[in-house]
């Protein structure tokens, strides 16, 4: 589909919500949309795109409560908003949004998360993509170091090619918001996989021992829980690359999670799992054998770690043996460690030992 | 306590009174430097009341407190009260045990004849300073004034200086006092002091000037003084032994039947006849003869004989408008949500005591959540400063469970949480104090028990309050919806699909299907202005009656537009609404005129002849004015209308959902 035809499709979309809340006014029902439930016990595997998404289950918001009515409100300021957008050929960050609805009256968000929240309601309603409502995030994604090249075309419409490794500075090349072809192009790779990093310290730790040369790797600092671009990032080069991609946490439920995000569909954007998630992706980071094995520095876990654990042992996407087993033995440990807590053997065992044993297993590293 | 009074005035010949004062320092309320300051200004401050009670005067009293040197204060104490002849002066202030209070039974806040004298002792013995007293009686022109020291050994006063001075004051009394000290804030405090005095004294202006900074005045909040209370004798109901034998050996009478019938109350010469033949002891004897045997026999004859209840008209309660006054006056700035109506229980007696307990609850506003409430008590109008866990007041209000009266209490026992004030007051003839330094009252049953049954009565009127104020809350929320929310979703709505605006009456009746009632006081210019809405939110229309409790002859005609169906007991009034149609609002309006504000505070609002269900706002009225038995009970029925919408409707709440989908921490 073409730009303009996206955007059309998305008009027709949104005044179609704002005809259905019109047409249960008047007919004097209490007004209400069916969205489907964006909880864990209601994402399914899908078989075929190997990731998570979400099941039947529906939820109601209804002006029958508070809440509700206030949601049905503001969803109609927002339909407001993004047709006039899309008609003035504008567009505006997500956070611009979120103080655009001061102006709101009786629909104000009261944080951004809630503001970030509706628009992801209303990609999952209409079947479009945020960027379709001309929203973006304001957030940019990683940070990038490896022998790739791509082409960017950048504000001006002038195509960049850009080598990730010799054209870019020790912080490597940083991903725009729009990772889509129209804006960045694959050119050529000499690189043997791709390796997912949680923390900064880490990437740097790597590009310091110049592991992405040694290894023949791309390292992607992820920055904590990876923003949609970086996921769709890593799902592109997967693809077209045909690049094998791990991911190296730290050892905590909220790296699982991480992980989980990249190879399984984060629960929050199972709509939309399909386009970003890379089901083939491998767990490399810190895990309780870990721990034991390297006998690692750790901290103990908290209430919040204990009860994030413990969700994680009722979240479909972490049934498998593999992670039974991990989650279960750190409870039964009650400790976590980073993955800085290899620094315990020197500057170089992570690079020297650590990646090489897990990625040899792994079969990536021979 | 009178008969410890009468073994401490034995012995004063045998001990020196420094010796008897330093011994008792700590029952004296002398124990620290900050306790005796505020001791020294209960005992003057309570005199000042206490004799301007007895003489019908409307308080105006100065507490003023100079700080001299590190420990050193000087107190002044003054007050418009009657004043004290010259001849008693000294006695009265520099002579332990030396008082107008107690041989009697009176409702007073002086009970021993100590208070006054205790301090211009301390004074003396910390500072080695006189004491000055001024004082004018209304017969003459001019004040009697004299610095006064106590000499120890003898238990009597020395005069150092004596004068007449004038004084522009037509009567009253001015003490003067140099003592070791310490002046803080805080819970317990002066200031804390006074302001639970103003509380329980609204008749009282209380003028207090701090050692630094400004002068505070508690306005008086009513000019009503307390009508005089009457000493009572003591009724044989609870009289002890040694008591009897002590009255017996000091009375006047010549025969045990006057002695009887004089000395306690409600013992006729027919019933102290009674009382002689049942205890074999001739009705003729001497009672200075009465042995030990006899007296015994006299006190189960007593017993067994009937005897009247005591009299109770020697009591003067606050009453509940003025405790309310008081309440509002000293606790304006707490900005409270809400003053619960206060109780004041019928008298009952203990040991031959008459006693009388009240209540009030101040709720919400500015007070604290989040900690314990705080407790104020009185007794007999002077406020209870120390020994708070040792009062049976306290103990009364930790055995109810708070939880029901919507408070917080973990396990149901023990001091509640909550943004409220408690206060207690207890009045009586007879004041049960744990020790002499008055600040406990001891743990009798019968007046736990009635404490206990003044806090439920009080407390179950500030539960109605927080029911009715939640259920309002909870309309207020479906009036937001319908008012403000649906007409601008439908507005927006129209403006994206290019379509003119929605008739919304059928959307805004499914989502409300109540009628909602609405009602308002507010008080200007002498007027009390009542306004009830009623809104129609159901998709029919409808008639019902609506019923207030409201003085009727204190209507002003021509505010009242719609005129009653029927009004009961000048106060019990029904309209017939008739007729208000689907998504209509109705009004009904007027004025009261010739109430002061507190006497009109909240709206009583009822309904009847319409389901329940299907109004929020107000009560249906109970059967036949049945409104007691609302009040006992107290439990509110449950918003069927909220649960009956919850079950119709299956859908999950897609905005409620527990779990957190957030993959972040
Ligand atoms: N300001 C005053 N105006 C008039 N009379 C007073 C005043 N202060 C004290 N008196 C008289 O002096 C008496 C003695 O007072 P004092 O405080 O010593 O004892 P009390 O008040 O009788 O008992 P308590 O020891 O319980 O205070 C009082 O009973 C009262 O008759
Ligand atoms: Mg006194």
């Amino acid at each position: 589909m073409k730009n303009s035809e996206r955007h059309q499709n998305a008009v027709d979309k949104l005044t179609g919500i704002a005809q259905e809340v019109y047409d249960q006014l008047d007919g004097g029902k209490i007004p209400k949309m069916m969205i489907p439930l964006r909880t864990k016990s209601n994402i399914r595997f899908d078989s075929k795109a190997a990731v998570w998404k979400y099941g039947k289950a529906m939820g109601a918001r209804s002006a029958k409560k508070l809440t509700g009515a206030q949601m049905l409100l503001r969803t109609m300021y927002m339909l407001e908003f993004i047709e006039d957008m899309i008609k003035d050929s504008k567009s505006s960050t997500l956070r611009e949004m979120y103080y655009i609805s001061e102006g709101w009256p009786k629909a104000k968000f009261s944080a951004q998360d809630e503001s970030n929240m509706l628009a992801e309601d209303l990609e999952i309603i209409t079947g479009c993509m945020r960027e379709d409502f001309k929203l973006r995030p304001e957030e940019d994604g990683a940070r990038v170091m490896g022998n790739i090249t791509i082409q960017e075309t950048d504000r001006k419409g002038k195509k960049k090619k850009i080598n990730c490794r010799d054209d870019v500075g020790d912080s490597g090349y940083g991903v725009p918001y729009n990772v889509e072809k129209e804006k960045i192009e694959f050119v050529d790779s000499d690189a043997d996989f791709i390796i997912a990093i949680e923390t900064g310290g880490m990437f740097d730790r790597l590009v310091e021992n110049k592991f992405d040369e040694d290894a023949h790797a791309v390292v992607v600092h992820l920055k904590g829980q990876p923003a949609r671009s970086t996921r769709r990032f890593i799902k592109r080069l997967n693809e077209e690359m045909k690049l094998p991609v791990v991911t190296f946490t730290d050892g905590d439920p909220w790296s699982f999670r991480i992980h989980a995000s990249i190879a399984y569909g984060a629960i929050k954007t199972a709509h939309i799992s399909e386009y970003l998630a890379t089901p083939t992706a491998e767990f490399v980071g810190i895990t309780a054998s870990d721990i034991l094995n390297y006998e690692l520095p750790t901290d103990k876990l908290n209430d919040k770690d204990i009860q994030a654990l413990n969700a994680e042992k009722t979240d479909p996407r972490f049934k498998d043996e593999f992670w039974k087993h991990e989650i279960d033995l750190m409870l039964e440990i009650g400790k976590k460690a980073e993955q800085q807590a290899l620094a315990k053997y020197g500057l170089d065992y992570v690079t020297d030992t650590y990646l090489p044993e897990k990625l040899g297993q792994l079969g990536i590293l021979k | 306590m009178a008969s410890i009074a009468h073994e401490l005035a034995k012995n004063q010949k045998e001990i020196s009174v420094s010796e008897f004062f330093e011994k008792n320092k700590q029952i004296l309320g002398f124990d620290s430097l900050t306790r005796a300051l505020i001791t020294s200004v209960k005992e003057t401050v309570d005199n000042s009341l206490d004799a301007c009670e007895d003489a019908s005067i409307l308080p105006e009293i100065l507490v003023k407190i100079e700080k001299m040197d590190n420990t050193e204060y000087k107190l002044t104490e003054e007050d418009n009260g009657p004043g004290i002849v010259k001849a008693q002066v000294p006695n009265v202030f520099a002579r332990l045990l030396y008082g107008s209070r107690f041989h009697t039974r009176a409702q007073r806040r002086g009970q021993q004849g100590i208070g006054v004298s205790a301090v211009v002792m301390y004074s003396q013995l910390t500072t080695g300073k006189a004491a000055t007293v001024r004082s004018k009686i209304s017969d003459e022109d001019t004040a009697y004034e004299c610095d006064l020291i106590l000499d120890t050994k003898k238990n009597r006063p020395e005069r150092l200086r004596e004068d007449r001075v004038i004084w522009d004051r037509e009567h009253g009394t001015s003490i003067q006092v140099h003592l070791k000290g310490k002046y803080m804030g805080g819970k317990q405090s002066v200031f804390e002091y006074l302001k639970g005095t103003a509380i329980v004294n609204p008749h009282a202006k209380i003028t207090f000037v701090p050692p630094e900074g400004v002068p505070i005045v508690f306005e008086r909040a009513s000019d009503q003084v307390p009508p005089p209370t009457k000493p009572v004798m003591p009724h044989p109901e609870g009289v002890e032994l040694g008591e009897l034998l002590s009255m017996a050996k000091y009375t006047e009478s010549l025969k045990m039947t006057s002695f009887l019938s004089s000395e306690f109350s409600r013992i006729s010469n027919r019933v102290a006849k009674e009382v002689c033949e049942l205890a074999g002891v001739p009705p003729e004897q001497r009672p200075t003869k009465l042995t030990l045997e006899q007296a015994g026999a006299v006190l189960e004859a007593m017993k067994k004989v009937r005897i009247m209840a005591p009299e109770t008209d020697c009591l003067s309660p606050i009453g509940e408008t003025l405790i309310r006054k008081g309440l509002k006056n000293v606790l304006g700035d707490v900005k409270a949500e809400f003053y619960a109506p206060p109780i004041t229980r019928e008298p009952k007696v203990f040991a031959g005591n008459p006693f009388i307990v009240e209540v009030g609850i101040v709720y919400g506003g500015e007070l604290s959540k989040e900690e314990p409430v705080q407790i104020l008590r009185f007794a007999n109008r002077v406020p209870l400063m120390y020994q708070q866990g040792a009062c049976a007041t306290t103990q009364a209000i930790e055995n109810v469970d708070w939880r029901r009266y919507g408070l917080e209490q973990r396990g149901g026992h023990g001091i509640p949480f909550g943004p409220a004030i408690i206060m207690v007051h207890l009045a009586s003839t007879k004041i049960p104090f744990t020790s002499e330094s008055k600040e406990a009252v001891a743990n009798i049953p019968e007046i736990k028990e009635e404490i206990e049954l003044a806090l439920k009565a009080c407390a179950r009127r500030l539960k109605t309050h927080l029911n009715k104020a939640e259920k309002k809350s909870k309309a207020k929320v479906k009036f937001e919806i319908v008012q403000d929310i649906i007409p601008m979703i439908a507005e927006k709505s129209a403006k994206i699909v290019g379509k003119p605006v929605p008739e919304l009456s059928g959307t805004i009746t499914k989502i409300m299907n109540v009628v909602w009632i609405d009602d308002e006081v507010s008080y200007e210019k002498k007027r009390h202005h009542v306004l009830v809405r009623i809104y129609n939110y159901t998709p029919k229309s409808q008639g019902f009656h609506l019923h207030m409790v409201v003085p009727f002859d204190k209507i002003d005609p021509k505010s009242l537009e719609l005129q009653p169906l029927e009004v009961r007991d000048g106060n019990k009034v029904t309209w017939d609404i008739k007729r208000v149609s689907s998504t209509e609002e109705f009004q009904l309006k007027f004025d009261l005129t010739g109430l002061s504000q507190e006497e009109y505070g909240e709206n009583e609002v009822y309904v009847s002849g319409i389901d329940a269900a299907s109004v929020i706002g107000v009560d249906v009225l109970p059967g036949d004015w049945d409104l007691e038995h609302l009040k006992i009970t107290g439990e509110l029925p449950v918003d069927e209308g909220a649960a009956a919408e919850e079950g119709e409707e299956e859908d999950v709440d897609y905005d409620e959902g527990a779990e957190v989908i957030k993959d972040e921490e």
